[in-house]
């Protein structure tokens, strides 16, 4: 008989794994993977956009093409720097209460700057 | 630490350990992964200022040109290139390479300069620099 790897409590709670142990960590590297696509393209041609002061900011972002990419550039970054930010929470924060209320920040932070972000483009290009 | 209330053994942190470039690099992803968290703020603030319309941008642009405003869009360009390299490499780990030491703490130092140095040869390079005009010799190199 092989040795099982179960924890007694486990084995007592007889419920299995949630399958979900690796969620975190593979959602961490798909939304980084999109962001080294996503990010380089925004980044380069932010820099010309800005040239055309608010003219050709507005022009630029107004693109179909662009605004989309916008919203999953910044929806992708965001999502990556909630659940980057949470291990960091995670890691340094020792009182449970102050780990609590800062998570939750961390969650509703990033909601925010989305909802934001997601507006301004689809006010401009809309 | 006052205010820990977890009474779990903990791991050694990082006064334990000798100090290794390794170690700085992986230092440097989370400082520069909270920056561009700080980062997340100003390019909401940019969408949300041209959406504005062209008064409240002026004044965005008029911040993002003072010393201060540039010193942060410099710092914001080298914590992104830096988090992405770094990043990039930690897809490279996740897929079982790069792990011996010698080669870990080459690509930590490779990392740390490609970071610097590039943020300041795109900074020249695109003419951001104030007073540095070298705009022509990316127009030369490029060929457009």
């Amino acid at each position: 008989m092989t040795k099982s790897i179960r924890t007694p409590l486990g084995a007592v709670r007889g419920l299995g794994s949630a399958k979900a142990g690796a969620h975190h960590f593979i959602t961490q590297r798909v939304s980084a993977i999109a962001l080294l696509f996503l990010v380089p393209w925004f980044l380069i041609s932010l820099i010309g956009a800005v040239r055309g002061g608010y003219d050709g900011a507005i022009a630029w972002i107004g693109q179909p093409l662009n605004a989309i990419l916008l919203v999953v550039t910044v929806g992708a970054a965001l999502y990556h720097m909630r659940i980057g930010m949470q291990v960091v929470i995670e890691d340094y924060i020792g009182r449970t209460s102050t780990k609590a209320v800062l998570l939750i920040l961390n969650t509703f932070v990033s909601v925010l700057l989305f909802a934001a972000a997601a507006f301004a483009v689809l006010k401009i290009a809309g | 630490m006052t205010g820990w209330t977890d009474k779990r053994p903990m791991s050694p942190h990082v006064q334990v350990w000798r100090w290794h470039v390794t170690m700085l690099g992986s230092i440097l992803h989370r400082a520069t992964g909270s920056a561009l968290y700080a980062g997340a703020f100003l390019v909401t603030a940019w969408l949300f200022a041209a959406a504005s319309g062209p008064e409240l941008y002026g004044q965005f642009e008029m911040l993002a040109g003072t010393i201060v405003g540039q010193v942060v869009l410099f710092g914001f360009t080298i914590a992104a290139l830096y988090h992405a390299l770094n990043g990039f490499r930690h897809l490279v780990w996740d897929a079982g390479h790069g792990f011996t030491p010698a080669l870990a703490s080459f690509v930590s130092w490779l990392v740390i300069f490609v970071a610097v140095i590039g943020a300041v040869a795109a900074w020249l390079l695109l003419g951001l620099v104030p007073g540095v005009d070298m705009s022509t010799l990316l127009t030369t190199v490029t060929g457009g």
